[in-house]
């Protein structure tokens, strides 16, 4: 019950975060969405890790080490520290440059006046929506998976939840975390997210590097960290501190993966709240290092967790992983506040999503077809409020429906947002972009995800990739199975280069907009 | 220091596919399992060649995208 109690403590001091944002709103539309173009280097680097550091990472993370052992780092954390910063380097600074110079607010906005087409807004609000609900569904999803593990119990005195082990329903808390996100979004906009990221940011890896030492020192059972830790891994099998267990083609491919963050709509967003270019300078080199802090300790603590001296059980399900090393291993005090930390991490990724789609319904939609005079800035605000929680609500219950590992459920997330990565690489550094070719990009994106996704049986064959057998080509050379995301990522590019080159270039008039003085980064 | 960021880019992620040691089970300093060792080694490589890409290879054309009255123009 204490647990319990400080969860719901945590969950109340956010909405008094989003109160306080409240108070410095300055009553625009603009100040709700982007936060005044006012974010300085260190909340954009807190707010963008924030973001981008989900359930992915601490449970996903945890669980998959466990099941998959260490090379799960590898596959996403230092492949992520070198692809995350290069995004931002190469997409979100010259997205941020013309945002500012031409007042976007959204990826679509950016793109329908690059490409001066009005239907890749059609086409791509309903992809990134949908992509957008899947990665909400991680959150939603893992948040759930760790309230009920890690509050197994709380409830045995009256005898109550017996089918949920006692402890708090998923769905309760589900929809509990989607509730105090959506207030604190709702009170604080742009800003309180912002501001609640960071706080969050800190608290889960401040918390974060708690549980490892409480965890290590409870696992390993002697008097100091550094013996603990040593029995703890030493105990571990030798296939989990290897990558036995993962094949090299599979892991080249997961290189694919954190191109994603370059396509997501919230960090778009989040991009276009910087003051200034030089904002993103400290954002670009500490990210790697960030991730170090978070997935380090979360991947030793998943391999622990597969060793005999952890008390978990082998075949645990790998979403309950962490929530049940803390259940175990933490008093309840020290468990309610680690479970804040990691509820903080699913919900600093929760805030900037619901915002984004809000922000996506009202200016690519609402205002793009009604017109900007026809609504108050106010009536725009409450607008984006409506959308964003039948959105909610939808995802909530696809979350009662869709019982998959947070890890796989994010795969195929990111897999789309990937796949609509070269679109964004060629609107900023290809003068030959034609809108014909983006559509037909976007559309052998959604092609080839949904028939990966359906010969994947939707997505439960883990295993899953493509080509199905290995192809043998020329001189011994083959192409083994590769995850999803290579194909739909090739097969998006080469159908953007060639439909673009079979199609008439754009004019003089958006290339002299678009590329005013050839900085020599472009390509003709 | 044009060709530095491809370069850098190119050899972060052939650093990155480390087959070598793929069954190398060595505990380094007793509890760090090498693959680990070497990819948190990475990712501070990539964090210090980062710092070097935004001090002497930041893009000159961000500069065109703020207007000098601070305004935004209506897309």
């Amino acid at each position: 019950m204490i647990q319990l109690t400080v969860i719901v403590a945590y969950l109340g001091l956010l909405v008094l975060l989003g109160y306080a944002a409240n108070r410095s709103f300055r009553g625009t539309a603009s100040d709700y969405l982007l936060a005044s173009h006012s974010i300085g280097p260190v909340l954009l680097l807190m707010s963008l890790f924030g973001t981008t550091m989900t359930a992915f990472a601490l449970v996903g993370s945890t669980g998959r080490a466990y099941t998959l052992g260490v090379g799960v780092f590898g596959l996403l954390a230092s492949a992520s520290g070198i692809v995350h910063s290069l995004c931002f380097f190469l997409v979100g600074v010259r997205v941020w440059s013309l945002g500012r110079r031409y007042g976007y607010t959204t990826q679509i906005q950016f793109f329908r006046d690059r490409l001066q087409n009005d239907s890749i807004g059609v086409l791509l609000f309903p992809v990134l929506v949908s992509l957008v609900v899947g990665y909400l569904l991680l959150g939603v999803v893992g948040g759930g998976a760790v309230v009920n593990g890690v509050t197994a119990g709380t409830f045995s005195q009256p005898g109550w939840l017996v089918a949920d082990n006692l402890g708090v329903p998923p769905w309760l808390a589900s929809a509990a975390i989607c509730g105090v996100v959506l207030t604190y979004v709702f009170l604080g906009g742009m800003r309180g997210a912002a501001w609640a990221n960071t706080f969050q940011t800190g608290v889960f890896m401040v918390l974060g590097l708690l549980t490892f030492v409480v965890v290590a020192n409870a696992i390993g059972g002697g008097d100091g960290l550094f013996e603990n830790m040593r029995n703890a891994s030493q105990a571990v099998s030798e296939a989990n501190l290897t990558r036995a267990k993962i094949p090299k083609p599979i892991f080249f491919s997961f290189l694919f993966i954190p191109l994603s963050v370059g396509m997501f709509p919230h960090v778009f967003q989040h991009w276009l709240t910087a003051r200034s270019a030089a904002t993103f300078k400290l954002p670009i080199v500490m990210h790697p290092v960030f991730i170090l802090i978070v997935w380090f300790p979360c991947v030793l603590i998943g391999i622990w967790a597969s060793s005999p001296l952890s008390g978990i059980p082998a075949g645990t399900d790998e979403n309950t992983v962490l929530a049940e090393l803390v259940r175990l291993h933490a008093g309840p005090v020290l468990g309610g506040l680690l479970t804040a930390g990691i509820l903080a991490a699913i919900m600093s990724s929760l805030d900037s999503q619901f915002l984004c789609i809000g922000t996506m319904f009202t200016k690519d939609i609402l205002l793009h077809y009604w017109g900007e005079t026809q609504f108050t800035d106010r009536q725009t605000v409450v607008f984006a409020r409506y959308f964003i929680v039948a959105i909610v609500v939808a995802t909530f219950l696809l979350s009662l429906v869709l019982p998959r590992a947070v890890f796989d459920l994010g795969l195929w997330s990111f897999s789309g947002f990937t796949g609509l990565f070269p679109l964004v690489l060629a609107a900023i550094y290809w003068k030959r972009l034609t809108a014909a070719g983006a559509i037909a990009s976007v559309l052998t994106t959604v092609g080839c995800w949904g028939y990966l996704f359906y010969r994947s049986e939707f997505g439960s064959n883990a295993r899953y990739g493509f080509p199905e057998a290995s192809i043998e080509l020329v001189a011994g050379w083959s192409v083994p199975p590769l995850l999803p995301v290579v194909s739909i990522t090739v097969a998006s590019a080469v159908v953007l280069v060639v439909v673009s080159l079979l199609t008439r270039p754009p004019s003089d008039q958006v290339l002299a907009k678009f590329f005013p003085d050839d900085p020599g980064m472009t390509l003709r | 220091m044009k060709y530095f960021v491809p370069a850098m880019i190119v050899a972060l992620v052939v650093l990155h596919q480390d087959y070598w040691q793929w069954d190398q089970a060595t505990l380094d300093f007793g509890f760090i399992p090498r693959a680990l060792t070497y990819h948190a080694a990475l990712s501070l490589m990539a964090a210090a060649s980062w710092a070097v890409a935004v001090r002497w290879c930041w893009p000159r054309e961000t500069a065109i995208g703020t207007p000098d009255d601070g305004q935004e123009v209506t897309p």
